[in-house]
């Protein structure tokens, strides 16, 4: 042992594998760190010498340009920065409703796929062949042109239901008024959620030892809705509605689904589904027809075999394949610009024709997108990891 | 041996970056190339376009020959990068273009905080409104709460939003970042009307199914002197560009045309002697050959031809002199003695 030790020693610096690896390393790193330096300090020298102006401080100046649609109240009067947000605002929206319509809708193709009728298995096989094969921008074109092109004028817009009116102004409808009792309502939803989720605690531990199965799903639902509803009879019932009228040359009121919005959700969504529908499938049939005769020869249903047997097993092969897909949904969210909806790309352009910074303008882009992805893909790690196998 | 590698690259690299930050004297540096790199439009009719022979047609496209011409005696020295707004001042700054011809509105912001420096205007344009007239709309005042197709990129969204602030009116942009798009949209009714400098207004209506449907509303909202932009700081570049469209000009105001040049040479008039370079002393002192002026009246034209041949009456765009008429006959275009 002492011996060892005395020869380990003796080995020198540059011919210890580890030492050695650790030196590589830190060279690398260094060029890299130094090179960084070298571009950066250049950057800045150089638009020092042409005098342009740089850093941040554009973004505390009043944008003066109006965007169409916004979660938050805005106008030309605000600050660049708050202008940019409600892009970031705009892209996440699309992006968050997208991807759960997207997961939804892929899972529904990709299990007609499977489907031993046909019919809905070839109408699915051929959803997926064709979508795929399109490029998305081209859909996003003809969806845009789709809703344009085909409804009316607003005054002479469609008028489905009552409060309802479809025109190349997009979708507007009725919403309630704006009311106190709504908050109470938010509150008394949340408080149907804790109890949900204690319940099904409740539950499983009853199931363990008694062996009593309980009713989660209809009980759960029944709180969902019942808390909220009581709550609004509780608080007097308002009723009143804010219906949109036609003033001028566009309706006021209600809630607006503008065109540019509905064309790129949709375009989105048709498109990445028919991936995510492959996924599923792919997932679905990587589980061994004897894993479902063995469920069926236990006695349990199709449905237990479904969410007992199946998907435990085919979300794990699912789950990284979709988190690709996802994020590739919200990365294609900024083709936004070509059809008019004022995402954060489009809102970081103007931003950057009116500054002139263009460095710090797509130093932005990059850093915003790089968020959105690293977030999606936590989110689908943790959730990749929960239902990971679990050794015994 | 990989530690040697990395220095390899890393010196490369190095090496390279170091090459792309150093730009000489603009005028040494397109000599030795042989050519005048001109940023434009690529795809407005008027101004920046290939034909359909793949022949680059247009007034900026013409001002670029010109400065090729000043440089060269040659108006064939050019090349023509199609560049987009966002694009445009980038290419510019970075030393991929030696000048920019691209309709760009010359504002303190842009000739300060971006570095650039702009020269003669060689169209003054304003922004303006396009309807359908089935609307039945006679000025801009009525717009409230009108829903608006506007390009991105330029001063065209600021403007708006100027417009409507100022006036207290609602509106809603709807941006949209092709032409050809937004065009497409705002026939088909999306918008109740498209906002963008007059010049291109026409130019939108003249694709239009039904030209005859729409019109252009009276009020102008903003000043959009449209003129050429050099890198800051070499002047005497700068002065070689503002001096090859005042060329032009000045060629128009002493009645020298691409047609009666030749004979202007022998003209007793001492302006048009010191114009034309047959008393010499103007090219020297810019660093050109003293024929300078009288090449590019040659070879590109004077300020009325350019215009009557790229955007004038008897084009598809149709436009009036206006503004961009010579001082003489109540317009805007003036240029100092060539002395």
């Amino acid at each position: 042992m002492q011996k060892d030790n005395a020869l380990q020693s003796k080995v020198p610096v540059w011919q210890d594998p580890f030492w050695r690896s650790v030196i590589y390393q830190m060279a690398a790193l260094g060029m890299i760190a130094l090179l960084g330096y070298y571009l950066l300090t250049n950057i800045l020298a150089n638009l020092e010498r042409q005098s342009i102006a740089t850093g941040f401080g554009f973004l505390e100046k009043e944008s003066s340009f109006e965007i169409g649609e916004s979660l938050i109240s805005y106008s030309a009067a605000d600050s660049y920065a708050r202008a940019l947000w409600v892009g970031v605002l705009n892209t996440l929206k699309v992006s968050f409703v997208g991807i759960l319509m997207t997961v939804t809708l892929g899972t529904f193709i990709g299990v007609a796929h499977l489907s031993s009728n046909w019919l809905v298995s070839k109408l699915a096989a051929v959803y997926t062949e064709v979508l795929q094969d399109i490029p998305i921008l081209l859909q996003l074109f003809f969806w845009y042109a789709i809703f344009y092109e085909l409804l009316p004028s607003p005054r002479e817009a469609l008028n489905p239901v009552a409060g309802v009116f479809l025109s190349n102004r997009g979708l507007i409808f009725a919403v309630p008024e704006s009311h106190p009792a709504h908050a109470y309502i938010l509150w008394a939803f949340l408080a149907g959620c804790v109890t949900v989720f204690m319940m099904r605690g409740w539950a499983r531990g009853r199931q363990e030892k008694t062996g009593q199965i309980f009713p989660v799903f209809s009980v759960s639902l029944g709180i969902l809705i019942g808390f909220p509803l009581i709550t609004w009879c509780l608080s007097g019932a308002p009723a009143k509605m804010d219906v949109p009228a036609l003033r001028g040359f566009n309706f006021e009121g209600g809630v607006t689904l503008s065109p540019e919005f509905a064309a790129l959700l949709l375009g989105l969504v048709l498109y990445t589904a028919a991936f995510v529908a492959e996924i599923v499938r792919a997932g679905i049939q990587s589980v061994s027809h004897g894993q479902t005769e063995a469920a069926m020869s236990l006695g349990l249903r199709p449905g237990r075999i479904l969410n007992l047997v199946i998907l435990p097993q085919a979300l794990r092969v699912i789950i990284p394949p979709l988190t690709s897909q996802l994020l590739n949904l919200t990365k294609n969210s900024s083709l936004a610009v070509a059809i008019g909806y004022p995402d954060f790309v489009s809102v970081a352009n103007t931003t950057i024709n009116q500054t002139g910074q263009a460095i710090e303008g797509v130093a932005l882009i990059m850093a915003v997108y790089l968020g959105f992805s690293l977030l999606t893909s936590a989110f689908m790690n943790w959730y990749n990891k929960r239902m990971a196998l679990v050794e015994r | 041996m990989k530690v040697f590698k990395w220095c390899i690259v890393a010196a490369t690299t190095l090496f390279v970056a170091a090459g792309v930050a150093m730009a000489g004297d603009t005028l040494d540096a397109v000599k030795a190339k042989g050519f005048v790199q001109v940023g434009v439009n690529g795809s407005l009719f008027g101004f920046g376009m290939p034909d359909e022979k793949g022949v680059w047609r247009g007034l900026d496209v013409d001002t670029g020959r010109a400065i090729a011409v000043a440089v060269f005696g040659d108006a064939s020295k050019v090349k023509f990068i199609p560049l987009t707004a966002v694009q445009r001042f980038t290419a510019l700054q970075s030393g991929e273009i030696d000048v920019l011809c691209r309709n760009a509105t010359q504002t303190l912001n842009r000739d300060t905080a971006l570095g650039l420096d702009f020269v003669q205007v060689n169209y003054y344009d304003g922004q303006g409104f396009l309807v359908p007239k089935k609307l039945g709309i006679k000025s801009a005042k009525e717009l409230d709460g009108a829903t608006v197709c506007v390009l991105p990129g330029t001063t065209t969204e600021m403007n708006a939003a100027d417009f409507f602030r100022s006036n207290n009116m609602k509106w809603k942009p709807v941006v949209i970042e092709q032409t050809s798009e937004l065009n497409k949209a705002f026939f088909a009714g999306r918008c109740d009307c498209l906002t963008s400098d007059a010049s291109q207004l026409a130019g939108n209506r003249a694709v239009a199914p039904k030209p005859e449907d729409y019109a252009i509303l009276p009020e102008i909202i903003s000043k959009e002197p449209l003129a050429p932009a050099v890198r800051h700081g070499d002047n005497q570049w700068k002065d070689i560009v503002h001096y090859s469209v005042l060329a032009m000009i000045n060629a128009e105001e002493l009645g020298v045309t691409s047609k009666n040049v030749d004979e202007k040479l022998k003209s007793k008039d001492p302006k048009v002697q010191r114009f034309l370079g047959v008393s010499p002393g103007n090219g020297k002192a810019l660093g050109l050959d003293e024929k300078f002026a009288y090449n590019i009246v040659k070879q590109v034209g004077n300020y009325g031809e350019v215009f009557e041949r790229n955007v004038g009456t008897n084009t598809p765009l149709g436009i009036e002199r206006g503004l961009n008429a010579l001082w003489t006959d109540g317009g805007l275009m003036y240029s100092p003695p060539f002395k």
